[in-house]
């Protein structure tokens, strides 16, 4: 996938899947302005494993300073836009 | 508030016999073994001698929500549908008991074992990234007692003694003792273990403490009969809810029975054998009469620990003899359920609260020629009708932990 130009909407529905299978939430909850932690309820062992997941599926690496930034889905997407 | 009565007002357990109190109890009385055969690839590729066990009568995955069972140790699954299970049957609802008031004490044996072994085996293949950040949560042995202390809202007090097979038990005496000094006015107490695996199974093979009886899986687990070769290792939760009898009686609560007495002791005889005299287990069994104010002239039931090892089901009734008399009734579930180490006492006070509550006690399974060391009345066959005043339970663990609950009806 990372091969790939990914749109907004590929990196949107891609980590709906991920958070769906980690945390439950349903996948058209999950959309660009929610925050993972006060919308979503995902606490900070699921964030990691969403961020390892994430890695696998966009092939980019997302160290730890940088997932602290990563509040909402928006900027996740943003991230992996610019570094896939 | 101290010295107040305790009772039993919800019980809930998943076991060999079945994914509820009812079908466990039912079957106990008609004789159904949860031992079967292991299918597992490992059983083979290890040459192990045990090749049966008495795995869930049901899958906790088909009970749990998928989220919340992945991010569980199957230990930690069935200690949440046993607490759900006793919760409910008390007839309590979220939010009904004060959380400052709420206790909560569930132990296991071993924990979270196969989440390390499995974690283990990601770190060596895969590396550090695919090991779960929820791997510490999972294997701990309090793990089951946070995550229900966690459902439940519990703020009195969540804790989570391991004592081998005797860690129910003493999670339910450790209820006790919070509930008599007034720490809580409800504590969900038991024990959860899930642990079947190839290094469990080998381990315990290598101390030749279990069953090889591998081609009559149901007939393996026989305590007391002169064929016995060893425990069969077992899965499964058991959990009561244990009430200051003022606080349930107040909210129109249906009791079981009191939890009248609690008995522990230690041997500090050996690491895994018990003291051959029951010197420890008569001690256990006499603190749990002396606490609970009982005459042994009225315990007419005890459900014993016999795990169908040769050496400790004679012993226990040894001590029985010197604790108690010669006249209880006695019977050993685990000839139907296997050794659910962590958990064993637990479910097995359910079953004991349940003699007491139907006067009627389930019959041991595979006891077709008795020791001739055991000189007390069994039940096998049919269960037995009999009024009952007085029905204690037995647990023992590897490191000569004893606990003794007495039970009485109410």
């Amino acid at each position: 996938m990372a091969d790939k130009q990914l749109t907004e909407q590929d990196i949107v529905a891609g980590l709906a899947e991920i958070v769906e299978e980690v945390a439950g939430v349903a996948q058209d909850e999950v959309t660009k302005e929610k925050s993972f932690v006060d919308d979503l309820d995902i606490d900070s062992l699921s964030m990691v494993e969403i961020a390892v997941q994430a890695e696998d599926k966009f092939g980019v690496k997302i160290p730890d300073d940088e997932l602290a930034n990563l509040k909402t889905v928006g900027d996740a997407v943003t991230y992996v836009a610019k570094n896939s | 508030m101290s010295n107040a009565e305790v009772v039993v007002t919800g019980l809930g357990a998943t076991t060999p016999l079945g994914g509820d109190v009812e079908s466990t109890w039912d079957g106990l009385l008609t004789g159904r073994s949860g031992v079967a055969r292991l299918d597992e690839d490992w059983v083979e590729r290890f040459e192990l001698p045990v090749k049966i066990a008495a795995r869930l009568a049901v899958e906790p995955t088909e009970v749990l929500p998928r989220v919340e069972a992945r991010r569980l140790d199957r230990s930690e699954q069935v200690g949440m549908i046993a607490a759900r299970q006793a919760w409910q049957d008390a007839g309590f609802g979220e939010d009904d008991v004060d959380p400052e008031r709420l206790g909560v004490v569930v132990g296991t044996g071993i924990g979270g074992a196969t989440t390390l072994l499995n974690m283990d085996d990601l770190l060596e293949t895969s590396g550090l990234r695919k090991v779960s950040p929820l791997t510490v949560p999972m294997l701990m042995p309090n793990g089951p007692a946070a995550y229900i202390g966690l459902e439940l809202k519990a703020r009195a007090g969540v804790h989570a003694p391991v004592s081998a097979c005797a860690s129910g038990a003493e999670a339910i005496a450790m209820a006790w003792r919070m509930l008599r000094t007034g720490e809580a006015d409800v504590v969900v107490a038991g024990g959860a273990e899930a642990c079947i695996a190839a290094i469990t199974m080998a381990g315990f093979a290598q101390s030749r403490t279990m069953s090889t009886r591998n081609d009559d899986p149901a007939a393996a687990s026989r305590p007391w009969d002169v064929e016995r070769d060893g425990f069969v290792l077992g899965e499964g939760a058991g959990i009561v809810v244990l009430e200051r009898a003022e606080y349930a009686k107040a909210r129109g609560a249906r009791i079981y029975a009191s939890l009248a007495g609690i008995g522990t002791s230690a041997d500090s005889y050996h690491i895994t054998a018990p003291d051959p005299e029951g010197t420890g287990q008569a001690r256990a069994m006499t603190a749990a009469l002396r606490t609970g104010g009982i005459d042994p002239a009225r315990v007419g039931h005890v459900n014993a620990h016999a795990t169908s090892t040769p050496v400790g089901d004679v012993t226990e009734t040894v001590a029985v003899r010197k604790a108690i008399g010669e006249h209880p009734v006695l019977t050993a579930p685990k000839g139907a359920l296997g050794h659910l180490l962590g958990a064993a006492g637990a479910v097995e006070s359910v079953a004991t609260v349940l003699s007491l509550y139907h006067g009627l006690i389930p019959p041991t399974q595979n006891l077709s020629e008795i020791d001739p060391g055991v000189s007390h009345d069994v039940v096998t066959g049919e269960p037995r009708k009999v009024d009952l005043d007085v029905a204690i339970n037995d647990s023992f663990g590897f490191g000569g932990h004893n606990v003794s609950l007495a039970f009485a009806a109410v």
